[in-house]
């Protein structure tokens, strides 16, 4: 029997997600079109009420909006717009939604991975001490702050931080850290009770040593799985975090856009949320995979 | 049910049975305006106090806490079934119906929660009725909610697919119908009461969120989220510290409810 070469099966999976990462993509596409398409209000222009504009220049609106009335046309401009990097117009700010996104996006980014770097950090720490530690007492206090932390609304969490005059960053990390400690604690949990790391601790070697290199290997590829999860987790918290702490981020943008109901804006963020999300997901996977073929 | 889970569910049923039976004991309906005291202390009028409308804030809690309390177990129900459906239907007709929902599910899987909830509520009228909010709001989570269980229900049904027991029934001629109801159903029942449990408390995080993002449901119709939008100003919080009931009782019952379950899966 053939056996495959590691690396051209890592190769082959790859390529499998890549590929499915751009299926996703269109048919994201697609159903963005759909929505817009099908939405309440869709092709009433503001402008046709404008008692300024005169009747040649109104009929010129008019066909305009009828070139992309078909289905089929209307999907056909859409993506190959799209494709071009032109998503439209924002109803509401009257301002290109590229360029709002290319403002936009930068601050989110930021925002999210500082505080996702925090999140991550104290949720490793306080997992990795009650594993030193596994006492009930620990226990139980770590369990109650993290349900606490998880019982509260994101929101509130803001209005929290608007009060206390923390960074925005931080209230992420408020938000994403007791999701991330329980995951970690109960992936520490699992890989240090597994008979390799008991014969090893019988063998008499070091905690730290234990820690970093029987451990720690074997829960990383979940771990990877966890920080693509964890930014989708951070994107969402960042909606009522940026709305309330007035941050100009995405997260505002969104939020702007669906009370005024600017769909074309809203669908096309999102549009690009998930991209964004699909591609640290599948990074992450194919970094955890890569991981998990190397440990073996 | 360890003695923690026991409590945590005895909590939650003294809550509801108390908001069943509201209309007995609250002062005042929650719309009523009582305009010579806002922003009123507790008083025995007024156990907790008025809003700044001068409506009263005990019946409000009360009101608000029977609309989420009913409503998020009716979204988590049609959840559950949505997930059930689709997790069911990929998990036995396999192949390309297989593929084809577990990838509308990763495509869902990939949007954070909040942005797709914005969306779909953005593409509804915003104009509408208190009444209808509420519904609105509840009803696109429940329908929105399901991509999470789905993956496990299917991996379930999979598992259950290629099993003995379902093989001999096929050979003795078991209807398909027959296979479902008594068969499949019956063997992933723990799994629809774990995914119906684990949506209520997320659902009501969710609905304060909305509420608070003015999304959710709309004034004067009380709700969690929309008491909790009056702690825009935390600053008065210290000299009002009655106004933390609502936040205080929310904790509690998202906290019993995390109680209750069992503990997460790893599996993210």
């Amino acid at each position: 029997m053939i056996k495959d070469n590691p690396n051209t099966t890592l190769f082959r999976q790859t390529f499998r997600r890549l590929l499915s990462l751009v299926c996703l993509c269109v048919s994201g596409a697609f159903c963005s079109a759909t929505l817009v398409r099908f939405a309440p209000g869709y092709g009433v222009q503001e402008r046709e009420l404008d008692p300024r504009f005169s009747a040649q220049s109104l009929e010129a609106l008019r066909q305009k909006q009828m070139a992309h009335e078909g289905l089929p046309g209307f999907y056909l401009h859409y993506i190959a717009a799209l494709a071009r990097g032109d998503f439209g117009e924002s109803d509401s700010l009257k301002r290109p939604v590229r360029q709002l996104l290319r403002e936009r996006l930068p601050v989110t980014a930021n925002s999210v991975v500082r505080g996702l770097g925090i999140a991550w950090l104290a949720a490793a720490s306080l997992a990795s001490f009650g594993l030193a530690s596994r006492g009930w007492l620990y226990q139980a206090t770590s369990t109650a702050f993290s349900s606490l932390l998880l019982s509260l609304p994101s929101a509130v969490v803001a209005m929290l931080a608007v009060y206390l005059r923390t960074p925005v960053f931080c209230a992420i990390a408020v938000v994403v850290f007791p999701r991330l400690h329980r995951y970690i604690r109960t992936l520490l949990v699992r890989s240090y009770d597994q008979p390799h790391v008991l014969a090893a601790r019988t063998r008499g070697l070091g905690n730290a040593v234990i820690f970093w290199r029987h451990v720690v290997p074997i829960a990383a590829p979940p771990l990877l799985a966890l920080l693509g999860v964890s930014f989708a987790i951070a994107f969402g918290a960042a909606i009522p975090i940026e709305a309330l702490c007035d941050s100009p981020g995405v997260g505002q943008l969104a939020w702007q856009a669906a009370l005024s109901r600017d769909l074309p804006l809203i669908v096309n963020v999102t549009l690009v949320i998930c991209f964004v999300m699909l591609a640290a997901n599948s990074l992450a996977d194919f970094a955890g995979r890569a991981l998990a073929q190397n440990t073996q | 049910m360890s003695p923690l889970s026991k409590v945590a569910a005895i909590i939650l049923a003294f809550i509801f049975v108390l908001m069943m039976l509201a209309t007995i004991f609250v002062p005042a309906p929650y719309a009523q305006q009582f305009r010579d005291v806002p922003n009123a202390a507790p008083s025995s009028a007024h156990p907790l106090g008025t809003d700044a409308l001068g409506r009263d804030s005990l019946s409000r809690l009360v009101y608000g806490t029977r609309v989420s309390l009913l409503l998020a177990p009716a979204a988590a129900l049609l959840s559950t079934v949505i997930a059930a459906l689709l997790g069911i239907a990929a998990g036995l007709l396999g192949g390309w119906i297989e593929r084809a929902i577990l990838t509308v599910t990763d495509l869902s899987l990939a949007l954070p929660w909040l942005f797709l909830l914005l969306t779909v509520r953005a593409m509804l009228p915003l104009d509408v009725s208190p009444m209808l909010s509420v519904v609105i709001a509840f009803a696109i989570m429940g329908m929105l909610g399901w991509q999470a269980s789905v993956r496990v229900i299917c991996a379930a049904v999979r598992g259950i697919r290629d099993s003995d027991f379902l093989l001999l029934a096929r050979s003795t001629g078991c209807t398909p119908a027959r296979l479902l109801l008594r068969h499949v159903a019956p063997n992933l029942r723990p799994l629809f009461y774990a995914q119906f449990w684990i949506s209520i408390p997320l659902f009501i995080l969710t609905e304060a969120n909305l509420s608070i993002l003015g999304l959710g449901v709309m004034e004067p119709m009380p709700s969690w989220g929309n008491l909790l939008r009056g702690f825009e100003d935390f600053s008065s919080l210290a000299a009002n510290p009655w106004r933390l009931v609502p936040l205080i009782l929310l904790v509690i019952v998202v906290m019993c409810f995390q109680l209750v379950l069992p503990s997460p899966e790893v599996t993210p």
